[in-house]
């Protein structure tokens, strides 16, 4: 007896493919494009490391624990200049201070998930991810269990990538990156990210709002203006919002 | 910096990136999320995407250029408006560095 959810399964999924992993496989495969980006980002990271006298498994052994590019960067310049552990564990802090936001905003996604998937999926929470993921998580085009298998490869398409690009950037150095441009490839990836996310009156206040004081907010010190200029953004939705009436909504 | 001090920084440094990842994760899973903010979690992608974004655009040599002399101010808005009509990301970057690389071309930008 074939029954009516058999049925279905049959018409979606080829046998041969359980859903996990083509879930897996999706998340990877709209990663590929950003992965481009990634790479002269890792490459700037492993040459500017190996410049300052990192070995190559300092400079791997960063991008494994830290994998966060912007505050690699960073700890790479205050090291070679002479900081503190403190100095640069509390640089560290306040540039990935997004992450809290990102992981409040995904938060809702993994809820139903036991321990370990939750945290191995924060370790996977970069810019990249949560930007390729969120999106298309808040449209509920993905349900779980699909969900953390979508995630993970996404995630861990850009851990390798990170990886590679660190690696190459240590033995190669950043000369490949000179001349193109390439470090455009990266504001390119965001907007491609950012244009799916303004989808109506409300996210497209809140982009306006956040876009006029992320000018303003970039005089702050270490990265604190994005933080800043994102709840302004979210604080002006919600006050329009309680101004204008929910009715209208 | 000595190669213990070092590896105890970049240890330290790892911990406390994964604290922040993780911090939200684990704390709405547990106490669930109220409705407040549940509301403004909605917002947060757009504000926060932008707020990446503008920056790196209308500060590309440093200082604030409004004009259309910033090459790469003007390819970010081409590129953005290839991704409104096409939701294509590959379009998207090669619109943006064929502008870019043409602007350069006939000497506008850097």
């Amino acid at each position: 007896m074939t029954t009516t959810a058999n049925k279905l399964k049959g018409i979606h999924l080829p046998k041969t493919t359980p859903p996990a992993a083509a879930a897996f496989v999706s998340g990877a495969r709209a990663i590929v494009p950003v992965l481009f980006a990634l790479l002269p980002f890792g490459l700037a990271f492993g040459a500017t490391a190996t410049g300052n006298g990192f070995s190559p498994i300092e400079s791997l052994g960063m991008s494994v624990f830290v994998a966060a590019g912007a505050a690699q960067l960073a700890a790479v310049q205050l090291i070679s200049g002479g900081a503190s552990v403190a100095v640069v564990v509390v640089t560290v802090l306040v540039i990935n201070l997004r992450f809290m936001l990102y992981g409040a905003s995904l938060a809702p996604h993994f809820r139903s998930l036991p321990l370990w998937w939750k945290s191995l999926l924060s370790y996977h929470l970069t810019d990249q991810a949560y930007a390729a993921t969120i999106t298309r998580f808040d449209a509920g085009e993905t349900e779980e269990p699909d969900k953390r298998w979508y995630y993970l490869g996404t995630g861990l398409a850009i851990w390798t990538t990170w990886q590679v690009a660190t690696m190459m950037g240590v033995f190669l150095g950043a000369w490949v990156s000179e001349g193109w441009s390439l470090d455009f490839v990266l504001p390119l990836v965001f907007i491609a990210l950012v244009v799916p996310a303004v989808k109506d009156r409300t996210t497209g206040i809140a982009a306006l709002a956040a876009g006029v004081a992320s000018v303003f907010a970039t005089a702050l010190p270490l990265n604190l203006g994005l933080i800043g200029a994102a709840l302004i953004g979210v604080l002006a939705v919600l006050a329009t919002e309680t101004l204008t009436g929910r009715s209208k909504r | 910096m000595s190669t213990p001090t070092l590896w105890l920084t970049i240890l330290g440094a790892g911990a406390v990136t994964f604290a922040l990842r993780f911090s939200f994760v684990l704390l709405l899973g547990r106490v669930g999320i109220p409705s407040f903010l549940e509301r403004a979690l909605r917002y947060v992608p757009a504000a926060v995407l932008t707020a990446v974004v503008i920056p790196l655009l209308f500060y590309a040599e440093g200082a604030l250029d409004l004009s259309l002399d910033n090459g790469r101010l003007v390819a970010g808005v081409v590129a953005a408006l290839i991704c409104w009509r096409t939701r294509s990301v590959p379009l998207t970057l090669i619109g943006g560095m064929a502008t870019l690389w043409t602007l350069q071309a006939v000497g506008i930008g850097a």
